[in-house]
């Protein structure tokens, strides 16, 4: 790579509880095309790292492959990471979980890798409700592949090339709630106000938590007849703000009566749904399928927190795993000894 | 007409219907024979169904212990009319052929070359039993009873067995006893009892038998079991036949022995994926992630597996793969042995790649190679691949029982921990500080600012940093083949025989044979066949990938070798001929993919005929002249 990221930060940035900075929730410099979506989802997960005063270390980033999938070089360079296969992250993150359930994960993929290749594991990683936070970084094409249409993509929009896309667009956010998913949001790379606050939510939650986030791609993207442009995805817009307080922290915003609707996770945390017009009902998947499909009627993207079941199960609790990390066991507790393996041989004869 | 003599040395053979209940008799006839001391070595030959096609158990009963397959069948059990021509038409001259005669054999069936004796299976049945299910299922034990009088299978321990099978349900147990002493009494009234082909405890069993207290168990049980024992936390499959019943048997397992004595909870996991390349995926996680994973398959799975096999290798993740052979693609033969993944396995995947492969021969080595596995991996950072197959992983094989050293330690490799991180300087996940091509891992969460990487695919400087620079490339997976040498000296390393009965060299050329897995018995056996004849062949077992180098010593000691092996193209010939720059004329291939386990007549006909046509080259020598 021949860019270096400068290190020179202020000497008297803000730290967090754990006395970090926001720099050192920082990675590589980033390589993404100018102006990419994705570099403000990077942006906001640093954020909301920081924010949310997690040790970088103790997190672990797994991505599959596509621009999106580069993204976790660009933030958390403190922590392990995975750029693993096309479409198989989700197997990856579940296997991780299982290792070792004290840890925080953060997927990231794309439409490509998500609602194409990776279709079937995406499905049953929302099936199994493995413990982390998955984020789709959401352009309605393949970017590395230079610009042709992904399965994301709204029918009728126009690529790069001048054709209109032939298909249905597949909806990832109501997929995951019509599958069953514990949490699902959906935001808009340019509206960090929202999307901050998603993901600190989002890694909060116990259990599954998707994101599905309309980033767009300025070089393939980005133009007149694109319905995943800048201009349109702005023009389009019907966004529910949110805010997320976290466990043993004060409510600092005052909230208009009538405006605010607050949802307690299951760790104590806060996320309060913000709307002039309140009422939205996040605990009614029923409810969030049909406000989806509406928006969409009207030619809307609604961004928000979409659907959460706070008391939602993981997998390892599914699977009734030792609260002890299976990768932190020893020969004492995983090797059963030569007296056992003699009472089998007995059983053999 | 001729008879056939052997005691404890003749094949017996079932035919059955599948779904009938044929099996846990058939298991019962055998293990009464394991019972009584005698080498038994029974085999499943089963069709991909669930019920109504043909199914046949195969026993071979050996003296000297020899548990591969010979070849012919000396007595047949006939209970499906649905294979009963080629039923009759594989009996040896000589041999016997028992049948259900509630029904008269079609006379155009008859052969005057061996014995049939029929015995009103189905008759007998309706008389005593009240119900069609037990009718059914009875008429299996019914054969049992029967056999046991024509061979002389010891009563009680026959007894003995349905005791412990049912405990607690007098009801079965009576009605079974009954069963078996119904056919002993037909057999014994109708026909002269024992046959000259029948068991006999005691002097002509090897001593090599003798000396061990032997056990019974398939493979796939064994490498279930040196999962546990192995340390794995993490099993993460698809079904698929003939590996299932190694999670399965995992589960069962890790059910009554990982479960944590002070919470209940569990010290394990199994996810049964939404497919192959799901459960490649996982174990690929959980390893990246600290924790011992596997997962079991069989071809098509393996195929499946091979894109993240290429991840695993390049990114130098650990793995234990299980591949228990089948015949390729379902449908047809799905439910039958080869030995024919050797080349997908050994170069899995995209880009220059070489997989690390053990070959276990015994339940014995599937478990000890299963706890070898893991280290390997660990140690290698690499995936290993148990190279098993459907007639070592499903059927039931005696074996010298499992032994654990308790003092043995699970062998992580090099992982730095917290510690360790500090105590190094300029740590590079990928740099060769120790010159044998294995860098120094570091484990997600360990320490607040070092040790940190990116895993990724094919290229990176030595920092781990994203790299698309030649050099970087071609320094890695040199690197990456220098580690692959350096597994040369940790793999199972070959077991080389000299050729039985003889010091002195036989003639022009010196012989020999190598083989490996379940080709290996019926090898050992073909060999002593043939060495009686006054061929003289030395055996290599191949135990590994990469080949240890005692086996280019071996090919260069000897003029003509022979590869036994079960699939069409030689493929462990090829891999031996590549790999060690050998030409392939000196390589000759000793094949059978017919589906069914390969047998030594088969070996020894096929050795034989070779040299017969090498002509003066190779002179007979006999053990007496030598």
């Amino acid at each position: 790579m021949s860019f270096i990221k400068p290190k020179f930060r202020h000497p008297r940035l803000p730290t967090n509880a754990l006395g970090f900075t926001v720099a050192d929730y920082d990675g590589a410099i980033s390589t993404l095309c100018a102006g990419c979506g994705h570099d403000s989802i990077s942006a906001a997960i640093r954020n909301a790292c920081f924010k949310s005063a997690l040790e970088p270390h103790r997190i672990a980033k797994v991505s599959g492959i596509g621009c999106s999938s580069k993204m976790p070089t660009y933030f958390l360079g403190r922590s392990h990471g995975f750029n693993s296969v096309h479409g198989r992250m989700p197997s990856v993150a579940t296997g991780a979980s299982l290792a070792n359930r004290n840890l925080t994960y953060i997927g990231v993929s794309g439409d490509g890798d998500t609602a194409s290749i990776g279709m079937g594991q995406f499905i049953h990683l929302i099936r199994r409700n493995v413990n982390m936070t998955y984020i789709v970084a959401n352009n309605g094409c393949y970017g590395l592949t230079k610009g042709q249409d992904s399965a994301t993509a709204d029918l009728g929009s126009v690529s790069k090339g001048g054709a209109a896309n032939p298909f249905d667009g597949i909806d990832l956010a109501s997929l995951a709630v019509l599958q069953g998913a514990s949490f699902v949001a959906r935001s808009f790379s340019g509206d960090k106000d929202q999307l901050e606050p998603l993901i600190r939510a989002a890694m909060a939650h116990d259990g599954f938590a998707f994101i599905d986030v309309v980033s767009p791609c300025v070089t393939f993207n980005n133009h007149a007849g694109s319905t995943r442009s800048y201009g349109s995805t702005r023009d389009h817009l019907d966004a529910m703000p949110v805010d997320f307080v976290p466990v043993r922290e004060e409510i600092r915003a005052e909230y208009a009566e009538g405006t605010s609707h607050a949802v307690t996770l299951h760790d104590g945390s806060v996320i309060h749904l913000l709307k002039a017009d309140a009422g939205y009902a996040a605990d009614d998947r029923t409810g969030a399928l049909t406000a989806i499909r509406s928006a969409q009627q009207d030619r809307r993207i609604l961004t928000g927190l979409l659907f959460l079941d706070p008391n939602s199960r993981d997998l390892n609790d599914t699977l009734e795993l030792a609260s002890r990390p299976l990768n932190e066991l020893g020969k004492d507790e995983l090797c059963p000894g030569s007296k056992m393996l003699d009472s089998i041989n007995e059983g053999l004869r | 007409m001729k008879t056939l003599l052997g005691i404890n040395d003749f094949v017996v053979k079932f035919a059955n219907v599948n779904g009938t209940g044929s099996a846990s008799a058939n298991s019962l006839f055998a293990k009464a024979i394991f019972r009584m001391g005698i080498p038994v070595s029974p085999r499943n030959i089963f069709p991909s169904n669930i019920q109504g096609l043909p199914t046949w158990y195969e026993v071979r009963v050996s003296s000297q212990g020899y548990l591969g397959r010979r070849g012919g069948v000396d007595i047949m059990v006939c209970v499906n009319p649905q294979s009963m021509a080629d039923d009759i038409a594989s009996v040896e001259p000589g041999g016997y052929f028992i049948y259900d005669s509630t029904k008269p054999l079609a006379p155009q069936l008859q052969r005057d070359d061996i014995h049939f004796m029929g015995i009103p299976f189905t008759e007998m049945c309706m008389r005593e039993f009240p119900t069609p299910r037990l009718q059914q299922l009875l008429k299996n034990v019914v054969y049992v009873g029967a056999m046991a009088a024509l061979i002389e299978i010891d009563f009680s321990v026959l007894k003995g067995l349905l005791n412990t099978q049912f405990k607690g349900k007098e009801k079965l147990i009576s009605s079974n006893v009954h069963a078996l002493e119904m056919g002993f009494r037909y057999a014994r009234e109708h026909f002269d009892c024992p046959l000259p082909v029948r068991l006999q405890q005691g002097d002509n069993i090897a001593p090599h038998i003798r000396e061990f207290d032997h056990i019974l168990m398939s493979g796939n049980t064994a490498t279930a079991l040196g999962a546990i024992y192995g340390g794995a936390t993490v099993a993460a499959w698809y079904p698929i036949t003939p590996s299932t019943s190694v999670v399965d048997a995992f589960s069962k397992y890790a059910e009554r022995m990982r479960i944590d004595p002070g919470t209940g909870k569990k010290n394990f996991a199994v996810v049964q994926a939404e497919d192959e390349l799901a459960a490649m995926g996982m174990v690929i996680g959980a390893s990246w992630n600290g924790a011992r994973a596997f997962t079991a398959t069989s071809g098509p799975g393996l195929s499946l597996m091979s894109e993240f096999l290429g991840l695993a290798y390049f990114a130098e993740v650990p793995v234990v793969l299980v591949d228990v052979q089948r015949s390729g693609p379902s449908t047809g033969m799905p439910t039958r042995s080869q030995q024919s993944d050797v080349l997908a396995a050994a170069y899995a995947s995209h880009g220059d790649t070489k997989q690390v492969l053990l070959f276990p021969a015994t339940p014995r080595e599937c478990f000890d190679m299963t706890v070898d596995a893991f280290d390997l991996a660990d140690r290698l950072q690499t995936p290993v691949i148990m190279m098993s197959d459907l007639d070592l992983g499903m059927n039931d094989w005696m074996s010298p029982p499992l032994e654990w050293d308790d003092s043995r330690q699970l062998d992580r490799g090099k992982v730095l921990d917290a510690d360790g991180l500090e105590q190094m300087e300029n740590w590079g996940r990928y740099k060769d500080v120790d010159g044998d091509g294995i860098c120094y891992r570091t484990l997600p969460g360990t320490h607040p600012s070092k040790g940190a990487y990116f895993t990724r695919g094919s290229s990176k400087s030595e920092m781990a940093v994203y790299s698309e620079r030649g050099e970087d490339y071609v320094q890695n997976v040199d690197r990456l083949l220098r580690k692959f040498e350096t597994a040369k000296q940790y793999v199972p390393k070959p077991k080389v025989k000299n050729a039985p009965g003889l010091t002195k060299p036989a003639s022009d050329l010196k012989l020999g044979a190598m083989f490996f897995g379940t080709s290996a018995s019926p090898s050992y056996e073909a060999v002593e066949m043939l060495a009686s004849e006054g061929y003289p062949i030395d055996t290599l077992r191949i135990r590994a990938f990469p080949f240890h180098r005692s086996l280019d010593d071996f090919i260069h000691a000897h003029d003509l070798i022979f590869v036994i092996e079960q699939n069409r193209d030689g493929q462990m010939r090829r891999l031996i001929s590549n790999e060690c720059e050998i030409p392939p004329g000196k390589l000759t291939a000793v094949l059978n993919y017919s589906g069914t386990p390969i047998t030594a007549r088969h070996i020894a006909a096929e050795i034989r005929e070779t040299l017969n046509a090498a002509g003066g080259n190779v002179i007979p020598l006999h053990p007496e002249t030598a």
